[in-house]
């Protein structure tokens, strides 16, 4: 057996080169084809007629109305499903009641359920022939056509992000914390605040910032229940919409990569807090 | 403090954890609670920290009724099994964390609360330690640190879920006697759980051994070796 060949070891993990070669290029290819490709597009039409043009469109009252609208709603949207999210996912970690995975499943429906058909829940339940949508436009705030509409069509398709990520860390951390922390002679109020909060609060920022940026893309739903009032309840995808439709090319992919920056913009923050606090994550990570 | 069970019972939806138990401990004393996994053992001594309520039964303090005290109300030292160290907090604040937690009208100052923690640093053997976070401690520092930040706010009880479970046996031995030594200087009540039969021997100055949610037995480690009540308690003990 002196003459065999020697044979060269690899870890029983390990791919061929050429086995891992044709992965890491196809998953390159559908990248650059899925991602980057239309990316680039966005932007490369909105500046087809130079920066001044885009810029120009871009101060149009519409455009400009559609924008703040957007903002706006992801404002609302964002904070208060992160404290639905947070009491959702205490409620169902911390307690053990009949329907738990009842209540899971119930959690993750927007998740399955067409935004339109959200939309359209929102219209039959609120809307201005309804008991409560009727009552609503007597006083003076109509619910559908307007931005309460816009708000609560936004959270119910974006509900299940908070509670999604907080529900697997809460489970991994157990109730040990706040045990130790009710026995040291903490109310159940300062508890939170100090020992749950801290513990969750990359997972709920995390969270938050896909909250965010769900609920400043939503088409479907908000589509249905904003009646689509140019300059008054058009968000940014919705006006992206119909300015494409009316041939207005710029305008319409300037809004369109303006959207893209702000989901940078909320990658970036994301990314800058994990670099900056890395410590921190790594030691509650590794505990 | 003198601590008595009454007839305390727990059932977790149809199973019963503890049958009706009565256990009388007194002042001062070093107890283990010793059984194996489902013999009712942590959750007796939840129920005495007021973690868990019992279905029936009452418990007394020094001879007052406690039954209803909240767990903030019980001033129960707790180290939990895995010590559930604030993750967050340095060892400083982790142990300054129940004195922090004080209403204002009884809140300690600033000034105050940096001495009693260093003292309770010294007390434990590991002065240096208070800006560390818990994922730089060894498994015994952690455990340590535990004790100190349980005897913080001046418990009238020292309650140990499994104290030396996730340790390896030398850290084991060290830690038995570290633990006997506060115990001695304190002279505080200490109730500790475990499922190792030589460490509550050698320990502890009362066993309680249990098993099904019942108590087989309770007596001095001597008596207990010399003259095993039940067939289970002869065959637990010679384990």
């Amino acid at each position: 057996m002196s003459d065999a060949a020697p044979l060269t070891w690899r870890p029983a993990t390990d791919e061929t080169p050429l086995v891992r070669g044709v992965l890491i290029a196809s998953v390159l290819l559908v990248l650059a084809l899925l991602l980057f490709a239309p990316l680039v597009t966005v932007f490369y039409e909105a500046l087809r007629k130079g920066w001044w043009e885009a810029v120009t469109s871009l101060a149009e009252p519409e455009a400009w109305s559609s924008i703040r609208l957007t903002l706006t709603v992801a404002a609302i949207a964002a904070p208060l499903n992160a404290v639905f999210g947070v009491a959702a996912a205490w409620f169902i970690t911390k307690y053990d009641f009949r329907g738990k995975a009842f209540l899971i499943t119930l959690i993750d429906l927007p998740f399955s359920v067409s935004p339109v058909v959200v939309g359209l829940c929102v219209v039959l339940t609120f809307g201005a022939n309804t008991w409560i949508g009727g009552l609503m436009v007597d006083a003076g705030y109509p619910i559908v056509f307007a931005l309460p509409g816009i708000v609560l069509a936004s959270m119910i398709v974006t509900f299940p992000f908070v509670a999604r990520e907080l529900i697997p860390v809460m489970v991994e951390q157990g109730r040990a914390e706040e045990e130790a922390a009710l026995t040291l002679g903490a109310s159940g109020w300062r508890t939170f605040w100090t020992v749950t909060l801290p513990n969750i609060r990359w997972a709920l920022l995390y969270g938050v910032l896909l909250c965010n940026a769900r609920a400043m893309g939503e088409f479907g739903a908000v589509a249905v229940v904003s009646g689509k009032i140019r300059g008054q309840t058009a968000t940014m995808p919705i006006t992206i919409e119909m300015l494409y439709n009316e041939y207005l090319s710029v305008a319409s992919f300037t809004l369109a990569a303006v959207l893209a920056f702000l989901a940078f913009v909320t990658l970036g923050l994301k990314t800058f807090l994990e670099i900056r606090h890395a410590d921190a994550l790594a030691a509650s990570r590794r505990h | 403090m003198h601590i008595k069970i009454d007839e305390i019972s727990k059932q977790f939806g149809t199973t019963a954890a503890l049958h009706p138990v009565s256990l009388s401990l007194p002042s001062g004393a070093l107890v283990a609670l010793l059984g194996p996994s489902g013999s009712g053992k942590t959750t007796l001594l939840r129920i005495l920290g007021g973690l868990e309520f019992p279905t029936s039964g009452r418990v007394l303090f020094d001879g007052q009724d406690a039954t209803g005290l909240t767990v903030q109300q019980r001033r129960a030292g707790f180290v939990f099994q895995s010590y559930a160290l604030f993750r967050h907090m340095t060892v400083f604040d982790n142990i300054a964390y129940g004195l922090n937690a004080r209403p204002r009208a009884t809140r300690p100052t600033k000034a105050e609360v940096a001495r009693r923690v260093t003292k309770l640093l010294d007390l434990i053997q590991l002065p240096d330690i208070g800006a560390r976070y818990p994922s730089q401690l060894s498994g015994g520092q952690r455990q340590r640190v535990a004790l100190a930040r349980a005897l913080a706010i001046e418990p009238r009880m020292l309650l140990l879920d499994e104290p030396f479970g996730a340790l390896d046996a030398k850290v084991r031995r060290e830690l038995r006697q570290g633990l006997r030594d506060i115990h001695d200087t304190t002279g505080l009540t200490t109730v500790f759980v475990t499922h190792d039969q030589e460490e509550a021997m050698e320990l502890a100055d009362l066993v309680v051994v249990m098993s099904m949610g019942r108590i087989e037995q309770i007596g001095k480690p001597q008596d207990i070796r010399a003259r095993p009540a039940t067939a289970f308690v002869r065959e637990f003990i010679s384990a």
